[in-house]
């Protein structure tokens, strides 16, 4: 083994996305997003619907080919080497079904099983992952008869099991309620303290505000800002800022008719 | 606001063809179907016009009968109910009642079997063209029985659906289903048979359906044909208030469901343990064994191919008694294996968009494509095994077990390979998860076809060897070519399954991305 002499080199950052691009017929859904995710932070993607948000998840993914551009997750090229970038990623993708005949445990397990774990450890982190989400009450109810946000829990449940480097979360919090999506952002927050990387993407502003520390603001497939959520939101509210770089507020001079009854 | 609301439902059905060319190639081909059936029935009718009153009045009010009892049935078994114009989606626009009920029964025609029930029974007007009084009862008896099956089937859907939206009844009763659907062919034939045995006693069913709710709008024509002029009212009378009293009740069952949105309770269930999880190895591959085993137990869609299973020597046998032809009681196994191989073609279709978490986890096709396939081997094997031995002991003939097992066996793993080949590169729209295993998406029909049958021809090719094999037994009566089958099936069989898992597994490697676009676009 050769002795290499350490020297300064900018970190390997969790996810690089270079110039992603994807057309979807005439509609081009993502026109060259770059973007650098630092590892060990809890990067925020905000934008309209529409936006582009989502494709561009699954295309760093592994879900869905981009026609350009590379992804790397912790240097490892997405699409040259997916079965590497993969063991490195947990993925809750949103708009996707799960395999919902399977009972909870069923499901988490599987996803475990699925990335070649032994059943001892699948088994004890099925467990603690359930109680942490509040969901060992239902941890032999089929996934098909929980509700929407249960559902959400479970497949954030199995995108944890494996303990990955890089978290990505599409919408997690939709229609969470808030005592666990509450308990979901100590489980996010803990897993960043110890190292770990986290991107979501959201629609609610103050809850991105409040929960990460960087943020890229994304509309008609391109990105508008990108940075830590101070330098982005440049002393306004992030909420604020946002309607300003993405502009379509309509100052509504109709609609009188609305307050006459 | 009836005109409203069949221009919105017209709209739907317009808005709905144009998400894909496919769609209308499916409704084309569906409307042909029933042009087709539509065309028979009122040709039929016309013609009854020159038989006597008596027997006409006899079809007549059998198949009207028939035509409610089936507007009755269909939407809760088959859980098919046309739901476009669901009444919960209307509740927050105030709209009156009487308007909302016209409205909703007159769209119930547009559409399909709307569409053909109200020609055919138009068609009876010509039946019973045979003077001005009997045609304009046979036009009143059309339009009150035409609504009639309308507001009933409402009556029916409103009524269940309670129960019809908790999914466990959705579940056992979409396979539950099949069993008679399946048997339809004997059991059209017992009907026919006894009909044929007692002719009396259809006129006599038919007279006595005149006088309720299910025949009496049918029976107007004919009464007035043959100068009966009381019986004529007072089946005007019953039809009239069977249309007001279903009217009653749907309006009743509405203005609750308004109020009331459709809970399904569920059961909460403490950790049961992992199933089928705990037994097989802890490897991506036995996990996929486990999942897709649960997936044939649990999904209605898969159930229901294993509930045909077991009918499938009854149908062989009905078949062989009809014809005296015993000897295709042989084939049992080979096609049981052929059917079991095949079904997992679809497999990943079947996912639909839950086949993202193989993609997330970066499953290796190999392993997706060897789990697929053994979870059907597990009890595709035992079947294909007991159902080509069974027929031995009704024909007797022993000599040819040997041939039947090889050739069995070898379909059934040159199935399974080929299954696994086919499912890694085409995607066929079928039934979403959860819903009905009828509930066929339309438009799929020519781009299914090409898949299916561009792959029993290849299956068909690569079983050739063994086919040979077999017919040169049967007709030479050589053993030694039964035995040589035996080798060769599972040997060559053997072979191509793991050939196929193997090119499946590289085909699979190389574009699960595209696949899972493929089925994110059926979504």
């Amino acid at each position: 083994m050769t002795f290499e002499r350490p020297h300064p080199r900018p970190p390997v950052p969790a996810l690089a996305l270079r110039g992603l691009a994807k057309r979807f017929g005439t509609k081009i859904a993502v026109d060259g997003i770059s973007l650098d995710v630092p590892t060990g932070s809890f990067y925020g993607i905000v934008g309209p619907n529409g936006a582009g948000k989502t494709t561009t998840l699954s295309m760093a993914t592994g879900l869905l080919r981009p026609d350009f551009g590379t992804a790397l997750v912790h240097g490892v090229d997405v699409w040259q080497r997916p079965l590497e970038a993969k063991k490195l990623m947990g993925v809750l993708p949103d708009g996707v079904r799960l395999f919902d005949r399977l009972t909870g445990e069923q499901l988490v397990s599987y996803a475990g099983l699925l990335r070649g774990m032994d059943r001892e450890v699948v088994a004890s982190r099925v467990a603690e992952l359930l109680a942490a989400l509040d969901l060992s009450q239902d941890a032999g109810t089929l996934v098909v008869d929980y509700s929407a946000g249960m559902t959400k829990k479970i497949a954030l449940a199995s995108a944890l099991i494996h303990a990955p480097r890089l978290l990505v979360l599409d919408e997690p919090f939709e229609s969470v309620d808030p005592v666990s999506a509450a308990n979901i952002r100590d489980i996010l927050d803990r897993y960043v303290a110890s190292g770990g990387t986290v991107i979501v993407s959201s629609h609610v502003m103050d809850l991105v505000q409040r929960m990460c520390d960087h943020v890229a603001v994304v509309a008609a497939g391109r990105v508008l800002a990108a940075g830590s959520v101070d330098e982005v939101r440049a002393g306004e509210s992030l909420e604020d800022r946002f309607v300003q770089l993405v502009g379509g507020r309509s100052h509504t001079e109709g609609l009188e008719w609305l307050r006459t009854f | 606001m009836v005109a409203h609301l069949l221009r919105l439902k017209l709209t739907l059905l317009r808005n709905s063809l144009r998400r894909s060319p496919w769609q209308l190639v499916g409704l084309g081909i569906g409307a042909l179907y029933a042009l087709g059936i539509v065309g028979l029935g009122v040709a039929g009718l016309l013609l009854l016009r020159q038989a006597d009153v008596a027997t006409a009045q006899t079809v007549v009010v059998l198949g009207g009968a028939a035509a409610v009892l089936g507007w009755a049935v269909i939407p809760i078994v088959a859980s098919a109910a046309d739901m476009t114009l669901d009444p919960a989606r209307f509740t927050t626009f105030a709209v009156p009642m009487p308007q909302l009920l016209a409205g909703l029964a007159l769209a119930g025609l547009i559409g399909i079997p709307g569409a053909a029930t109200t020609l055919v029974a138009l068609a009876t007007v010509g039946t019973w063209s045979r003077g001005f009084l009997a045609a304009a009862g046979a036009l009143a008896g059309a339009v009150l029985g035409v609504l009639t099956c309308v507001v009933l089937s409402r009556v029916v859907t409103a009524g269940t659906v309670s129960l019809a939206s908790s999914r466990r009844f959705k579940d056992v009763s979409a396979v539950a289903f099949l069993i008679p659907l399946v048997l339809m062919g004997p059991i059209v034939a017992g009907v026919a048979r006894g009909i044929a045995g007692n002719a009396g006693f259809v006129a006599e069913l038919a007279r006595f359906l005149e006088w309720t709710p299910a025949g009496a709008a049918w029976a107007l024509g004919g009464e007035l044909a043959a100068g009966h002029y009381g019986p004529a009212a007072l089946k005007l009378l019953i039809a009239a208030a069977t249309l007001a009293a279903l009217a009653l009740c749907w309006k009743l069952l509405l203005q609750r469901a308004l109020v009331t949105p459709p809970y399904a309770g569920t059961a909460k269930k403490k950790a049961a343990g992992l199933g089928l999880f705990a037994l097989v190895p802890a490897t991506p591959t036995g996990a996929i064994v486990a999942r897709s085993l649960s997936y044939w137990l649990r999904d209605p869609r898969y159930a229901g191919a294993l509930v045909v299973v077991p009918l499938l020597p009854v149908l062989l046998f009905f078949q062989a008694s009809q014809t005296g032809f015993y000897g295709i009681l042989l084939f049992v196994g080979p096609l049981t294996a052929f059917l079991l191989a095949w079904s997992i073609a679809s497999d990943v279709s079947y996912d639909s968009t839950a086949f993202a978490l193989h993609v997330s986890a970066g499953v290796r096709g190999l392993h997706d494509r060897l789990g697929r396939a053994v979870a059907c081997l597990v009890f595709a094997l035992p079947v294909v095994l007991v159902f080509s031995v069974l027929p031995m002991f009704f024909t007797g003939d022993w000599t040819l077990l040997p041939g039947i097992l090889g050739l069995a066996l070898g379909v059934l793993f040159t199935g399974l390979g080929l299954s696994s080949v086919v499912s890694a590169r085409y995607t066929v729209p079928v039934p979403l998860p959860g819903d009905s295993p009828f509930k066929k998406p339309p438009g799929n029909v020519a781009q299914t076809l090409a898949v299916q049958f561009g792959g029993m021809a290849v299956l068909l090719l690569l079983v050739s060897p063994e086919l040979v094999l077999v017919a040169l037994q049967l007709a030479g009566g050589s053993a030694v070519a039964g035995w040589i089958c035996l080798v060769l099936g599972p040997v060559l069989g053997l072979a191509l399954f793991i050939a196929g898992v193997r090119l499946g597994g590289k085909w699979f490697d190389s574009r699960t991305p595209e696949l899972l676009a493929q089925l994110a676009v059926n979504r």
